[in-house]
Order: C-alpha cells, then structure tokens, then sequence
C-alpha cells in the first residue's frame, strides 16, 4: 500500500467533506452476531472533537472531489481551482477497517461528487458500503450520501448496505437553488427522498410479516440546509424543515451556517462571519418542535418571521404568552413543565419523579438540580415566595439577560459598543 | 454507644457480606471500611467480615425488584470514592425500608445516582477515547489512565464490537488490564507501558497514526474554531494517550 499517495488524498478528500455537519451514529441497531467486526447496536459515540468543537464519530470523506457541477455554494464546484483526487474503491474500505480496528471512529460518512453522472457516481458509493458488509463483514455505522438525480433501483440497494442515507437539500427554497445550482432541479432531491421514505415504510411492514425481511437504513434518512447563504428568514428554514420531518419522515434535518470558502456576487462575501448563534438558535427551535411539543406556528410566524437573537425561542414564545404563566410544578402537567422557560425535559422528568414523594419547594428545586436562573420567573411552587411579582414581559426579559451571560453575547453586543 | 467499624476486604462481595451482617446483628451505627484504610480507634468496636458469597448474594437478591438501583450500587462501589460504602449502607436500608428506590430526595440515594452518572459519564469516555495500536503479534494494545476503575464495565462492548481482533486494554493507574483471546476477556496482570508497547509496534502502525492526525487536522473549520468547547469535551487529562492531540 502507498501509504504517502493515500494520505494526500485523505488530505483532500476529508477537507472537502467536512461542511456536511452530520455526524450521527446512532440509531441503528446492527448487532455484531457472527464474530466479525464492529457494532452498532448501542448508542452513538464520539471519539473525538475538533478544534471547532464537532463530534468526530464517523470517517467522513468524499469518494473524489471532481463535480460536474457548478453549485456556487460548494468548495468543490467545478470552476473553482483547487486539488481534485479520487479514492479506489479497496482504499476506502481499508481505511475505514484500519481507523474502526484502532477505535478511531464508529463508521464511515462516504460522499462524492458527482463524475460522469448521477447513477455511475452512486454505484461506486454503494460499491463501498457493499464491499464493507460481505467482504469484511463489518457492522460498523454506514452513512451514505444519495446523489441527487440517481435511480429508484440504485437507492433500494443503498439501503440494504448502509445505516442512513441522507441528501442534502443545501438551499430552503427552490428561488434560492435556482439562483445558486442553476443546474439541479429541485425534484432530482426529492425522488431519492421519496424513495428511502417508501422502502422504509414497506420494511416495516415486511418485518411484520417476515421476520428475516433484509434491513433496509435502520437509522433512516437526513437532510442539511445552509443558513445564511440566500437571504431566506428563519420562518422559511424552519418551515421547510418541519415540511421534511413530516413529508419524508427524516430522522434529522441539520442546519449548517454558511461559511464563505468562494468569492461569488451571489454569496456573502469572503470574510463574513459565519452565522454560529443563528444556526443555534435554529437547532434550538428544532429541538422545540421534536422533543417538546411546540407548534412550528407558535414559534415563528408572519408576526415573528424571525428568532430572536439575545434570548432563546422558547423563552420568547413565553415572553409572548404571559397569559399562561406562572406554573405550577407541583400540578402541571408534562406538556405545560415542558414550556417553561430554562427546563429541559430531562428536568421535566425529574420534577415529575420527585413530585411523587412530597410537594417541592425552592429548595426541592434546588436539590434535585433544576436551573433556576429562568425558570423562577414562570413557575409557583409549595412556597408564599414567587419571583414574577407582575412583571412586563420586556422588564423581565431585561432581568433575565443581566442574570445570564451567554458564551454569544458578545455578538449580539456587538452594536450597542462603540469601542472595543 | 459505641459504633460498629466493619472491616472488609475491598471486594464487592466482601462489601455485600457486610451490609449482611448489619442486618443480621441488627447494628445501629455501623461504618463499613475497607482493609487497606482500616485505623483503628478507641471509639469503635472492630468487626471482621469474612466474605461469604452466599451471604452476599443474599443482599444482591434482596434488590432484585430495583434493577437500576443495583447497577448504581455496582457503579458505586466501582468508584473508589471514600465514603463510598456509607452512602451505599444507607442508601440500601432506605431503599429496603422505603420500597422505593428513586426518592432523590434522600441525600444517599441522591449521592449514589450522581456517582453512577459520574461512573457512566467515564466509561462511555473510555469507549471513545481507548486508541488501539496494532503490534508485530497482532495484538491491538491500548493504555488508559480513567478516573475511576471502569474497566470491568466496557469489557462488554469491546467484546462485541472487536469479536475478531485480539485486543488488551491496560489501565496504568489501577496495573491491570483486559485481555481477549477470540474467545473469552481475562482480567490480567502484567507489566506493560509506552515503552514496551513503543517496542512491540506493528511496522504499518505510524501510517495509521499519522493519518488519523492529519484526518483530525483536515475535518476540523478554521473559521468557526471553539477551543473552549474543544477543550470541554476533550479534557486535557485525557490526551496523553489520544493519539491525535499526542503523536507517536
């Protein structure tokens, strides 16, 4: 093995993957039953960070990095003037068996440009993940990319190999993909999309019937968007997204704020900063809508088209609602301890255990680890003390802030100060 | 009145045998130590236990309707902490007394929950973090150096995950490590370190080492770098033997 060639093209070819923030390996449930290598049936695992402090879980690198493509959004586009390479087939299957073997990494993130065209470019993707699972018996965590554009018969294989299968819709709105990949057609994302959500669909109804039906992408699909790059408010990210959640059943959709690697009229300039508290604050909404049944509507609407920025969404849907607040910890139900401000469901839960045993009090609060710091003003509990004390939303929200610090804060300081 | 010191032997058993003999000599202020940190004093009444693995499992059966209760019992007592075995002895009679094992209002089922997120939180670190270097014999060795003694709880996941491949996990700290054959884990002990693994390394292993730096360097965005929160998911306790924040 040339090892010295192979490192130049992993050089390359991870530097060219690394804008796909998917990082994922959990969810599957390959169990390792015939004593070959590696899995997946437990909880995902980091074994890294980076410098920018992302999870490393999975090798993530692109099968080559010449495109035919000119999407101005992309590091690899074909205009732009940069090294290109391309792994065989065997060397990415080494390298993925050697990092797992050396407990590295739980798996591979194989991407690609697309060459020639889209179904010769998936082949070759699914000739890895193939190579993987019968040659080296290996259950370690698959994440194959689809290739916009590629055929219903190819994404049916894809599946029988890999662990999730993700397409990344890069730009919310179909003006703005026009505007930046002239070249695709919105629908050449979808088809792949609506392909994995009917092939798991049918193998979950097979599995019913037929125990041994082959397993088809256990950890389901995903999706990324760029935020920041076309203009778009967070009422159409976060619109599109929940259009995705419920139309294709994705598992993820991610949000990746753009960071300016072109110079292109089209784009932010070079040097801009990327927008790391608004893709936050899009995650955080996310997670609103998944894990504590908030209404995309209630949170961003035609009145409120966007997040706030110095307070986090949930705090400021309450700000707006008043009317349903202050709580009782000791009454409410799950749903209503889900909504108050500063509570994770994690301590939801724990309210909800502790309640059982005796009425809580501040210091009950308190003991079992619940933060208070915004929490007090939205909440009565087995006490005469009660911190809101009618307060205006605005003056509350002021309080809150100077109790606070928040690692972003001086980013949405930035204007008040004239000098640094 | 005098309180009762149980002097066991450091063992889980041993440990179990005495909250046995609390029971069944009905002691009231009792203060279970280990051997090694046993002084004796003038205020105490010494009682030897001698471990009985019937009586043990006595106790053990005794839990058996609170199964998460057990393995924070279990973590617990992996921890090495101090007080370990008073917070275990106290919590277990509230737990028996009370038929209720999640009342965190009760400040040893409190500390008994916090240790095992403690113990949890370290033996999932070591999942990540165990890096394993491939030797002449074919042997994938790794060293670690954990906060607590972790080792008897990832033995399982390694197992399943390298059903192929022999592999020892060596924790520094406590000199001992896991060994498996393809077959079965052994707990074994041996004289192992940097040095003799540095000796015994396969001759394509400072290919893999370098290329796991690179791919660390090249996966990571210069523009949105974040030291700090790099830093709090990889404490700096942890990189001497992670590879790729400390080369070859």
């Amino acid at each position: 093995m040339n090892f010295e060639r192979i490192r130049e093209k992993l050089n390359i070819l991870a530097d060219a993957a690394k804008y796909d923030v998917s990082c994922s390996s959990s969810g599957s449930n390959r169990k390792n039953t015939t004593k070959g290598l590696g899995d997946s049936s437990g909880i995902g695992i980091c074994h890294s960070y980076t410098e920018d402090g992302r999870c490393i879980s999975l090798l993530k690198i692109l099968l080559t990095n010449h495109c035919i493509f000119d999407c101005a959004y992309c590091v690899s586009r074909k205009s732009n003037d940069i090294k290109r390479a391309g792994f065989k087939i065997q060397e990415v299957v080494d390298l993925t068996i050697n990092f797992y073997r050396r407990n590295y990494i739980e798996g591979l993130f194989l991407s690609s440009g697309i060459f020639s065209s889209p179904d010769y470019t998936m082949e070759r993707l699914i000739a890895v993940a193939k190579k993987l699972r019968l040659e080296e018996n290996f259950n370690g965590y698959i994440h194959l990319k689809s290739i916009p554009g590629c055929s219903d018969e190819l994404m049916r294989e894809a599946g029988l190999y890999a662990d999730r299968l993700s397409i990344n819709i890069e730009i919310p709105t179909v003006s703005g993909l026009k505007l930046l990949a002239p070249e695709k057609d919105h629908k050449d994302f979808i088809k792949p999309m609506e392909k994995v959500k009917n092939e798991i669909i049918q193998y979950q109804a097979d599995k019913k019937l037929i125990k041994n039906t082959p397993v088809y992408a256990p950890a389901g699909q995903s999706t990324q968007m760029i935020v920041g790059a076309t203009g778009e408010s967070d009422k159409d990210i976060m619109y599109s997204a929940v259009h995705y959640y419920s139309t294709y059943k994705m598992k993820r959709v991610y949000y990746s704020g753009y960071v300016p690697v072109l110079q292109d009229e089209r784009l932010p300039a070079l040097g801009t900063e990327v927008p790391m508290l608004r893709e936050n604050r899009l995650y955080q909404t996310d997670w609103l809508l998944r894990f504590y049944g908030f209404d995309v509507r209630e949170l961003l609407n035609n009145q409120h088209p966007n997040l706030d920025v110095d307070i986090d969404p949930k705090l400021s849907w309450a700000l707006r609602n008043m009317h349903l607040f202050p709580v009782d910890v000791n009454k409410a139900d799950k749903r209503m301890l889900a909504r108050i401000p500063g509570l994770g469901m994690l301590s939801v839960n724990k309210i909800l255990n502790a309640r059982k045993y005796r009425k809580l009090n501040w210091e009950n609060l308190k003991a079992i680890g619940i933060a208070m710091n915004r929490a007090k003003y939205f909440i009565v509990c087995d006490s005469k003390d009660w911190e809101r004390k009618d307060l205006e939303p605005a003056h509350m929200k002021s309080m809150i802030l100077q109790s606070s610090q928040s690692k972003y804060q001086k980013m949405y300081n930035k204007q008040l100060r004239l000098f640094n | 009145m005098k309180t009762q010191k149980l002097k066991y032997d450091g063992t889980f058993e041993g440990l179990l045998t005495a909250i046995f003999t609390v029971y069944e000599e009905r002691l009231s202020s009792a203060h279970i130590i280990e051997e090694r940190f046993f002084e004796p004093d003038f205020f105490s009444e010494l009682i030897m236990v001698f471990t009985d693995e019937n009586k043990a499992s006595r106790v053990w059966e005794g839990l058996k309707d609170f199964q998460q209760f057990r393995t924070s019992v279990y973590r617990s007592f992996l921890s090495e902490l101090p007080d370990k075995e008073v917070h275990i002895l106290d919590a277990i009679q509230y737990v028996l007394k009370t038929k209720s094992d999640k009342d965190y209002g009760h400040p040893s089922v409190l500390k008994l929950a916090q240790i095992t997120k403690q113990i949890g939180r370290e033996k999932h670190r070591m999942e990540a973090f165990v890096r394993f270097k491939r030797t002449k014999d074919d042997i994938y060795a790794a060293i670690i150096e954990p906060d607590f003694n972790i080792l008897p709880l990832i033995v399982k996941h390694f197992k399943n995950r390298y059903a192929d491949q022999q592999f020892v996990i060596y924790d520094k700290s406590r000199s001992y490590g896991i060994f498996y054959d393809l077959n079965t884990v052994q707990f074994v002990e041996l004289d192992f370190d940097d040095t003799v693994l540095k000796e015994a390394l396969h001759d394509e292993e400072m290919h893999y080492d370098e290329m796991w730096q690179d791919y660390f360097i090249s996966t990571g965005i210069k523009s949105r770098i974040n030291k700090k929160l790099h830093l709090r998911h990889v404490p700096k306790r942890y990189w001497k033997y992670l590879n790729e924040k400390n080369p070859l």
